[in-house]
């Protein structure tokens, strides 16, 4: 990456030796980003974000949108601002299939279906997904946001179900503000930026081309580690969610182990507060995170949790802790330690709420 | 725990309490979701508030209360006008939010002390108990909106810019280089916008119903379109042509519809039921300076029970005649130097 920000500086769409130099690199990283994620070159489109990747195909495919209640806001919001169809979530927050085999009709232009839920980290069953696309509604294009998916499914196995994915480099190991879309060949999508034609007219806009090849470096390390991640961190995940059921009651799993990634451990602790409780890990140095926050920096109510039937009241107790390539053992003792600490003083504290 | 909201007093109140030597958290409160432009929770005051916090060097965090607000601000505020009350969501707010929700949040998480940028001052008595007074600015003094505090709040409540006067809090941000030092003061209701207003708030969520405009002896003179719009103390907007006497609604009859107008004399009144009162120390009767909005001028008065044995319903008996106050109006006792505040309750329907 900092080569590009110094020796390297040039303009891939540059005619000069400079720019055919960049030029290569971000060929060189089509082709590796591509035989990770189950695509060939052509059909890799870098963007600035997952959140674009996002808007470009619910917004691109120019048609009536379905997705799921749980969706991320960069899915859910363009869809709901487009006069598009929300299906509901099963109480493990994987989309609801009969209703979304009773909502695909030929009227249907793109179905959305995250591969790995952000927030609770419940894994799609794509197969049965796209079975049901393909056969109701065989001109709609599907599309999967996997942003959250890249540490833990091979998504050379997703590839083939879907047309169009979604992805985030800051979600595995790579820098904030590139991504990437995954367009199938001969899909055509209106591009949300248009102006000089990168990326095939598909996005237009002057490569990132650090951004580009961190996000490849970091893709190409996850790919390789994928599998040993998996089974270290599912490992640590039980360790911590055990260690926290074993020490307090009230921890409710919000999602089934078996439903969702070896990274998420997130659970709802009843009669505690999220703010508090995120306040006072914090302070212990545990870094932590309850649902999205909104633009003032205020947590909102979960969406996702709201969409799979849980109770307000023990909603507001959502602790979404996340494991990932730099978590250790001590880590995680530790982490229950303090949340341990934390949950039992908010408990005996705690003011009766009317 | 410093509350801030983005203005130039809480900013200042933080600069003050670091240079005392306290340890300072700075919150925001995110309490209104849905439209407004006027208020203290939109988006750019919440950057000015972390802004500041980012210059004074202090933490800063976002805490969403939303429910609480909806539930004891903003629904009473809509079903009171229903009943032709008109509530003081402002002080609402500082009863079950500021001085309630987030008070008992800080001692959940261990802070000694909240603090806020009211125009307000905390004092000991003879007695140690704790009193509340007028802030050194007569003209910023904001002890009426604040006057719920009880012994237990206020041993734990700091203002920190009560002591000085807005001028001086002014000078002192500008010399500080604060970025709030003349950003003007909020004036209006925070979930209110200031191009819909109170008639498009309330409309969008009870449905109006028109009313008679009647005299004392029941003439009908004209109609308003919504009733549950109509104040005691009105003049303008009540349907009836210019040009005659001057006339003041003096009651609303919301379930019937009926809005009876009248002269100077009829809208007076020598007496005031206050309800749900609160005290700062104990309950008091006899002479005090009773004051009936955020900036009035307070009355001479004696407060007494009303005979009913309730102690939070006080009898207000006017040295002089008053303009009558509409019911759900914060009405605030005050000792007879007009120094520190007794008491307070809401004027009853």
């Amino acid at each position: 990456m900092l080569p590009f920000f110094s020796e390297r500086f040039a303009n891939p769409s540059g005619s000069h030796r400079f720019a055919r130099d960049a030029r290569r690199a971000v060929d060189e990283a089509r082709d590796q980003v591509a035989d990770v994620l189950g695509v060939v070159p052509g059909e890799v489109v870098f963007t600035g974000c997952g959140t674009e990747a996002d808007n470009t195909a619910i917004l691109g495919a120019g048609g009536l949108a379905v997705c799921a209640a749980a969706e991320h806001h960069a899915v859910l919001l363009p869809t709901e601002q487009h006069g598009g169809t929300v299906v509901r979530t099963d109480a493990a927050g994987h989309i609801d299939l009969d209703q979304l085999a009773e909502v695909l009709s030929p009227d249907v232009a793109i179905v959305s279906v995250m591969a790995v839920n952000n927030e609770v980290g419940t894994i799609t069953d794509l197969a049965a997904v796209s079975r049901l696309v393909r056969s109701l509604a065989p001109g709609a294009l599907l599309h999967t946001d996997a942003v959250q998916a890249v540490c833990w499914l091979d998504l050379r196995n997703i590839a083939p179900l879907v047309d169009l994915m979604s992805f985030s480099a800051h979600k595995f190991g790579g820098p904030k503000g590139v991504g990437v879309l995954t367009i199938r060949d001969g899909v055509q999508l209106d591009p949300l930026i248009s102006g000089g034609g990168q990326e095939r007219e598909r996005r237009s806009g002057t490569h990132n081309v650090a951004g580009i090849a961190a996000l490849t470096s970091a893709l190409v390390e996850t790919d390789s580690q994928r599998a040993t991640e998996n089974v270290r961190l599912g490992g640590l995940r039980d360790r911590l969610i055990d260690g926290l059921s074993g020490a307090l009651d009230g921890v409710v799993e919000t999602v089934p182990r078996n439903r969702k990634i070896a990274g998420s451990a997130h659970v709802c602790l009843e009669g505690v507060e999220s703010e508090s409780l995120l306040f006072l890990l914090d302070e212990a140095d545990v870094c932590a995170s309850a649902a999205s926050a909104c633009a003032s920096g205020a947590m909102e109510p979960s969406h996702v949790l709201a969409a799979m039937g849980v109770e307000r009241s023990l909603s507001v107790g959502a602790l979404r802790l996340t494991l990932g390539h730099t978590t250790t053992l001590d880590d995680v003792d530790r982490t229950i330690d303090v949340v341990v600490s934390s949950v039992e003083h908010l408990r005996r504290v705690a003011v009766p709420r009317p | 725990m410093l509350a801030m909201s983005g203005g130039v007093d809480s900013s200042v109140a933080g600069a003050l309490l670091l240079r005392d030597g306290h340890e300072v958290v700075g919150v925001t409160m995110k309490l209104w979701g849905g439209d407004s432009d006027t208020g203290c929770c939109s988006v750019s005051d919440v950057d000015d508030a972390r802004r500041v916090a980012q210059q004074l060097d202090i933490d800063h965090l976002v805490f969403n209360f939303g429910d609480d607000f909806n539930a004891h601000v903003v629904d009473p505020y809509v079903s009171d006008h229903a009943l032709g009350v008109t509530p003081n969501p402002c002080i609402e707010c500082n009863r079950h939010v500021k001085f309630d929700r987030l008070l008992s949040r800080a001692d959940q998480l261990g802070f000694d002390a909240v603090a806020t940028g009211h125009h307000a001052r905390i004092g000991r008595a003879a007695s140690g108990s704790f009193t509340l007074e007028r802030g050194a600015d007569a003209a910023k003094d904001q002890s009426y909106v604040v006057h719920m505090l009880d012994q237990a709040a206020l041993g734990r409540t700091l203002f920190p810019v009560g002591d000085i006067d807005k001028t001086e809090v002014r000078r002192l941000a500008e010399e500080m280089g604060l970025r709030t030092a003349s950003k003007p003061d909020s004036q209006d209701v925070c979930f209110i916008t200031s191009t819909g207003g109170r008639q498009t708030f309330l409309g969008d969520r009870i449905s109006f119903r028109p009313g008679r405009v009647v005299d004392r002896s029941g003439a009908v003179l004209g109609e308003v379109e919504a009733v549950e719009m109509i104040t005691i103390g009105q003049r303008r907007g009540i349907g009836l042509p210019g040009g005659g006497p001057k006339r003041y609604v003096v009651d609303v009859d919301v379930p019937n519809a009926i809005v009876v107008v009248g002269d100077d004399s009829d809208s007076l009144c020598t007496t005031t039921v206050v309800e749900r009162a609160t005290w700062i120390d104990t309950r008091t009767a006899g002479e005090a300076l009773v004051q009936c909005s955020a900036h009035g001028v307070p009355q001479p008065a004696t407060i007494a029970g009303d005979g009913s044995g309730e102690c939070e319903t006080v009898r207000v008996t006017w040295s002089e005649p008053q303009r009558r106050i509409a019911p759900g109006q914060s009405v605030v006792f005050y000792d007879l130097a007009d120094k520190c505040v007794v008491g307070g309750g809401t004027a009853r329907r």
